[in-house]
C-alpha cells in the first residue's frame, strides 16, 4: 500500500471510465458505488439502450412471452453515471489515459473498465448473411426481429449450428408449432460444451420434438430469391432445405478489435488479465489502471491447471464485475482474486440444464444419478483422475455437492454410493468432445494457455 | 455429552427460546456420542448435506438404534400409508413430487397459488371479524381463533373438500396435529390409537371424495391428482392418500407456528410493527427473516447416509441418524451477520427455513403467501395489540416449535 491518500482520493473524485454498458458494465458500476466511489462514472456502450439482460432472448422473448423491450436488467442501486449510449469506443491511449469514441470524443479515466462482451459470429458469406429473413441472435434488436419473423409463422426456420442458443431457438420454434431444421457440423448438438455422450442426449431430445435434424453437415450456401429474400440452404451433403428464416447460430466473436494496436493483451481470444481482473499488455505485464470482466475476459484459474479461460456465462460476468470494481478500489493485499467456478445454465425442450466446472477438459464422463433415456440425470466429468466438471438435465438441486467435488479436486470416478445411482453409472465413458481444432459452434467455455496477444512476435533471446 | 444434548433439544424447558442452546451446539458444528443421532448445527454443513446426493431421506436406510429419542415421535402417521414423498428418494420421490406439482405451481400451473389470494383474504378477514364477535378483546388466542383455523380452512380449498366437510376437517387436522405434539403425561398407547382411528377415518373420507372426483373432476388438487395422465403415469390411490395426508400435515402444522411465530415476534418488536401496519409490502421481507430468526421447523431428523462420509471433520458411518438443526444454521454467525437480531432489511438471507434442495418445501410459494396475508392483516387491523404473556406457553414437540396459545389484547379491531 502507499498510503500517500492517492486510493482515498481516486475514490473521492477520480474518474472512472466503463465500456460495455451490459451485464458485467452495470454491475460493475454498482458495485463501485456501493463501495463509496462517488467520482465521475461514465459508462460508454454501442448499443442505444440501457443495460438489459440477454438470456430472455433466446427463451421468452422468442416464445412472445416477454418483448425484447422488457428485458432491462434490474437496477440494484442508483448508480448516478455519465451515460454515453450509442456510441462505439474506437481506440485506447494507454500512456494518455484516455477512450477514444466513433463521435470523435475522448474520456480520461483514472481506472478503466473494459467489459465489452462478444458479439455473434456472422454468417461467413457477407451477402448471404444480408439475404432478408438472414439472422444471428445478440442483441434486444436481434431478438426483437427474430421474434417478429416467428410470429409471422414462416413455413420453416433452418437454425445453423446446435451451440446452447441454436439450441434454445430450434425448442422456442417447436414450441410454437413453426417447422424447423438444424444443421450442426458436429455430430450431436452440445457436443462443444458438453460432449458426445451428452451431445446424444441434447439429439433425441430434438428428435422427440419433431425438429429435423442434421448432424454432420454444414450450410455450403444460402440462396436469396429475385426479392432478396432467403429461401433455401445447400447443405455439404447435396441436400437442400427450404426455410424462409434462417438463424446463424455460429458462436461468438469477442469486441477486441477497437483495441488493435492499443498495447493492450487484446486479441481474438479476449483481454487476458490476471486472477484480479487487471489487463495485461502485448508483453505480458500486467496493467494497474486497466481491468476488464464478463465474456471479453480471459484469466488464469488456479483449478483448471492456470490455464486461461473465457466464459461466456451469465454468473461469471456478474462475479467477475464485481471482482474488477472491488480491485479498481483496492491497493495491494486488499484486492481479492476471481476464483468463480464456471457456472452455464439453459433450458430447451421443457428440460433445465445445467454444468459447473469446465466440461470441455473432461475426458471421461459419468452418470452418477438418474438416467439418460429419462433425460433427468446428472452427470461429472473426469480428467486426470479427478473431477473436473458436472452437468445435471432438470436435477440442478444436486449441482451445489458436485461443485464442492470439483473445488476439492476429488476423484474420479467417484465411489461413492448415492440417490438415485442405475446400472448405467458404475461405468465410466469417454466424454466424446470433438477434436478442438476442428470449429463447432462454439463451447461458451474457451481453454487457452496463450500469450496475452495474438500479435506475432519474434523472440530473441538475448546473448550472454 | 451428545445425549445431553439430544435431550436438551427435546427438553420442554428449552422450548421458550432454544437458541442459547444452539449456540452451545455451534461449537462442534457435528457432535454425536456412542450411539445416538449425529447433530448437525453449522448452516454450511446443514446446507451442504441438504444437498448431498449420498444423503437418504427414506427412512428404510435408517440403521435402527435406540439412542434416538425423535425415532418414535417422528412417526408422522404414515404407517398405515406408503411413504409420502418426503420420505422417498429419487427418482420415486422426483416422481411423486412432479405429479403433485403438476396441479400446484410452475409451469404448469403457474396461477394457483396467486389466484387463491383473494380467497385466502377472504378467510382472514372472516377469522378477524370473528375474534370480536368471540369473547372479547381483552384476551384474544390467536392460535385457537386465527392461526389454528387459517390453515385447515386453505387445504381444504386447495384440496378441494367441500365447504359443507370443512368442520369435520378441522376436528380430524386438530386430533392429527395433537398426536405430533405428545404430551408427556398421556398415555403413549392410548394416543397412538386415537390418532390411528382419525387417521382411518380421514383415509376413508379422502378415499371417498377422491372416487368422487374421478367421476366428477372439478379445477381443486384432488381432482386433478386423481384424473391426472402424466408422463410420469399417474397416482395410485394409496399415493393420492399419503400425498394429501403429508399435504395436510405438513401445510397445517408449519403454517400455524409460522403465523404465531410471527405475530409473537412482530409483537416484541412494535417498531417493525407499525412499518408493517402502515406498508403492507414490508410483509415479504418480513416473512423472509421469520423464517430465518424463527423457523417452524427446527430440524429435521430423518436423514441417514447411504455410505460412510465425512463432513466438519467427522465420518459418519452408512446408516446413522443425522439430525439437522435448520433452526440453528439459520442463526450460524459464520452465514449471517447479528444473527440474533431480527431483521427485516437483511439483503441477504439464504436461510434454511424452508430447507433447501431436492426436499425443499414444496408448499412454500402457500406459505409465504398466508403468512404474508395473515400477518400484515393482523397489524392492519388490531388496534394497540398486546402480549399478556411473554413467553407465551409453547407445544410440547421441538421439531415443529410454536407457542400452543398466544394470549393477547387489543383496543378494538379496525374494519
Ligand atoms: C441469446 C443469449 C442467451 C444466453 N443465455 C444464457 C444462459 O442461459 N445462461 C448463461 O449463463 N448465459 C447465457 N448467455 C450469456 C450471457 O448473456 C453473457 O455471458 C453476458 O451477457 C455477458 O455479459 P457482458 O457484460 O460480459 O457482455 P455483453 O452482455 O455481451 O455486453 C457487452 C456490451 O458491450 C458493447 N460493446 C461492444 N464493443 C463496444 C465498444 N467498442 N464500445 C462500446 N460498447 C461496446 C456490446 O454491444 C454490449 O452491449 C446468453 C447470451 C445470449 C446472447
Amino acid at each position: 500500500m502507499n498510503g500517500d491518500g492517492s486510493l482515498e482520493r481516486l475514490k473521492r473524485d477520480g474518474r472512472i471510465v466503463v465500456v460495455g454498458a451490459s451485464l458485467a458494465g452495470l454491475r460493475a458500476a454498482e458495485t463501485m458505488r456501493e463501495k463509496g466511489f462517488t467520482g465521475s462514472l461514465t459508462m460508454i456502450g454501442d448499443e442505444p439502450y440501457e443495460p438489459y439482460d440477454r438470456p430472455p432472448l433466446s427463451k421468452q422473448v422468442l416464445l412472445g412471452k416477454a418483448t425484447a423491450d422488457r428485458t432491462a436488467l434490474p437496477r440494484r442501486r442508483d448508480i448516478d453515471a455519465k451515460w454515453r449510449l450509442g456510441v462505439p469506443a474506437t481506440g485506447l491511449d494507454m500512456a494518455g489515459r484516455r477512450v477514444r469514441l466513433a463521435d470523435g470524443d475522448e474520456v480520461e479515466y483514472d481506472r478503466l473498465l473494459i467489459a465489452t462482451g462478444v458479439r455473434a459470429r456472422p454468417w461467413p458469406n457477407e451477402e448471404e448473411g444480408a439475404l432478408d429473413g438472414v439472422f444471428v441472435l445478440r442483441t434486444r434488436d436481434d431478438g426483437a426481429a427474430l421474434e417478429r419473423s416467428l410470429a409471422a409463422g414462416p413455413r420453416r426456420v433452418l437454425v445453423i449450428g446446435a451451440g446452447f442458443t441454436g439450441s434454445e431457438i430450434a425448442s422456442a420454434c417447436r414450441e410454437r408449432g413453426l417447422p424447423v431444421t438444424v444443421a450442426e457440423r458436429g455430430n450431436a448438438p452440445l457436443v462443444g460444451a458438453l460432449g458426445g455422450v451428452i451431445g446424444e442426449v441434447a439429439a433425441e431430445m430434438h428428435r422427440t420434438h419433431e425438429v429435423d435434424l442434421r448432424t454432420g453437415v454444414m450450410v455450403t450456401a444460402l440462396e436469396g430469391d429475385p426479392s432478396g429474400r432467403v429461401r433455401a440452404a445447400h447443405l455439404s451433403d447435396g441436400a437442400t432445405v427450404e426455410a424462409d428464416v434462417v438463424v446463424v447460430s455460429l458462436g461468438a466473436q469477442r469486441n477486441t478489435e477497437w483495441l488493435a494496436g492499443s498495447g493492450l493483451g487484446a486479441g481474438p481470444r479476449g483481454i487476458a488479465c490476471d486472477a484480479g481482473c487487471r489487463a495485461f499488455n502485448i508483453w505480458g505485464i500486467v496493467t494497474d489502471d486497466i481491468y476488464v470482466a464478463g465474456d471479453v475476459a480471459r484469466s488464469p484459474h488456479a483449478l483448471f491447471g492456470y490455464q486461461f479461460l473465457s466464459l461466456e456465462h451469465w454468473g461469471n460476468a456478474v462475479a467477475q464485475a464485481e471482482t474488477a470494481a472491488h480491485n479498481m478500489l483496492s491497493e495491494g493485499m486488499d484486492r481479492r482474486p476471481h476464483v468463480w467456478v464456471p457456472a452455464f445454465w439453459s433450458s430447451q425442450f421443457g428440460v433445465n440444464i445445467k454444468s459447473v466446472g469446465v466440461p470441455p477438459m473432461g475426458t471421461e464422463i459419468l452418470i452418477t444419478q438418474g438416467s439418460r433415456d429419462e433425460r433427468r440425470f446428472a452427470a461429472v466429468y473426469g480428467y486426470q483422475g479427478r473431477v473436473i466438471a458436472a452437468v445435471t438435465f432438470d436435477q440442478c438441486r444436486w449441482l451445489p455437492f458436485y461443485q464442492h467435488l470439483i473445488e476439492t479436486t476429488a476423484p474420479f470416478p467417484p465411489q461413492f454410493a448415492t440417490v438415485d445411482r442405475r446400472p448405467e453409472g458404475h461405468k465410466a465413458l469417454a466424454a466424446d468432445f470433438p477434436d478442438p481444432s476442428v470449429p463447432t459452434h462454439g463451447p461458451t467455455i474457451t481453454l487457452s494457455g496463450y500469450s496475452p496477444a495474438d500479435r506475432k512476435m519474434t523472440f530473441t533471446p538475448a546473448r550472454h | 455429552m451428545t445425549q445431553a444434548i439430544l435431550r436438551e433439544i427435546i427438553d420442554y424447558a428449552n422450548r421458550a427460546d432454544p437458541y442459547p442452546l444452539y449456540e452451545e451446539l455451534r461449537k462442534t458444528p457435528v457432535s454425536q456420542d456412542s450411539d445416538g443421532p449425529y447433530v448437525i448445527s453449522t448452516y454450511y454443513e446443514i446446507h451442504s448435506l441438504l444437498h448431498d446426493p449420498r444423503i437418504s431421506s427414506d427412512r428404510r436406510n435408517l440403521t435402527p438404534t435406540t439412542g434416538d429419542p425423535l425415532a418414535q415421535t417422528e412417526e408422522d402417521g404414515e404407517t398405515a400409508l406408503p411413504p409420502s414423498f418426503l420420505g422417498l428418494d429419487p427418482p420415486e420421490h422426483d416422481r411423486l413430487r412432479r405429479m403433485t406439482n403438476r396441479p400446484f405451481g410452475p409451469p404448469h400451473s403457474p396461477h394457483r397459488v396467486h389466484d387463491m389470494r383473494g380467497e385466502l383474504k377472504g378467510i382472514v378477514s372472516g377469522l378477524i371479524d370473528g375474534i370480536v364477535a368471540a369473547d372479547g378483546l381483552d384476551r384474544i388466542d390467536l392460535v385457537d381463533q386465527f392461526s389454528y383455523p387459517f390453515p385447515v380452512s386453505v387445504i381444504c380449498r386447495l384440496l378441494g373438500v367441500p365447504p359443507e366437510d370443512e368442520p369435520r376437517f378441522h376436528v380430524w387436522a386438530d386430533t392429527l396435529a395433537a398426536s405430533l405434539d405428545p404430551d408427556p403425561d398421556a398415555d403413549p398407547s392410548q394416543r397412538h390409537k386415537g390418532s390411528q382411528d382419525t387417521r382411518m377415518e380421514l383415509g376413508m373420507y379422502l378415499a371417498g371424495l377422491i372416487e368422487e372426483r374421478r367421476k366428477n373432476p372439478g379445477d381443486d388438487m384432488l381432482s386433478h391428482l386423481a384424473t391426472a395422465d402424466t408422463p410420469d403415469g399417474t397416482m395410485t390411490t394409496m399415493e393420492i392418500l399419503s400425498t394429501s395426508a403429508l399435504l395436510l400435515i405438513a401445510g397445517h402444522e408449519t403454517t400455524v407456528n409460522l403465523i404465531t411465530n410471527g405475530m409473537l415476534t412482530l409483537l416484541r418488536h412494535p417498531e417493525v410493527l407499525q412499518r408493517l401496519r402502515e406498508d403492507p409490502g414490508m410483509a415479504v421481507p418480513i416473512v423472509e427473516e421469520l423464517l430465518r430468526y424463527e423457523p417452524p421447523v427446527q430440524l429435521l431428523p430423518q436423514r441417514s447416509p447411504l455410505t460412510e462420509i465425512e463432513i466438519g471433520g467427522v465420518t459418519i458411518p452408512k446408516g446413522a441418524s443425522l439430525w439437522l438443526i435448520l433452526a440453528s444454521g439459520n442463526r450460524d454467525p459464520k452465514r449471517f451477520d447479528h444473527p440474533d437480531r431480527f431483521d427485516p432489511d437483511r439483503g441477504d438471507i439464504q436461510h434454511l427455513g424452508l430447507g433447501s434442495g431436492i426436499h425443499s418445501c414444496f408448499g412454500a410459494p402457500l406459505a409465504r403467501l398466508e403468512a404474508q396475508l395473515a400477518l400484515s392483516e393482523l397489524a392492519r387491523r388490531l388496534e394497540n395489540p398486546q402480549l399478556l404473556e411473554d413467553p407465551p406457553p409453547y407445544r410440547q414437540n421441538a421439531v415443529l416449535r410454536g407457542p400452543r396459545h398466544l394470549p393477547i389484547s387489543c383496543d378494538g379491531i379496525r374494519p
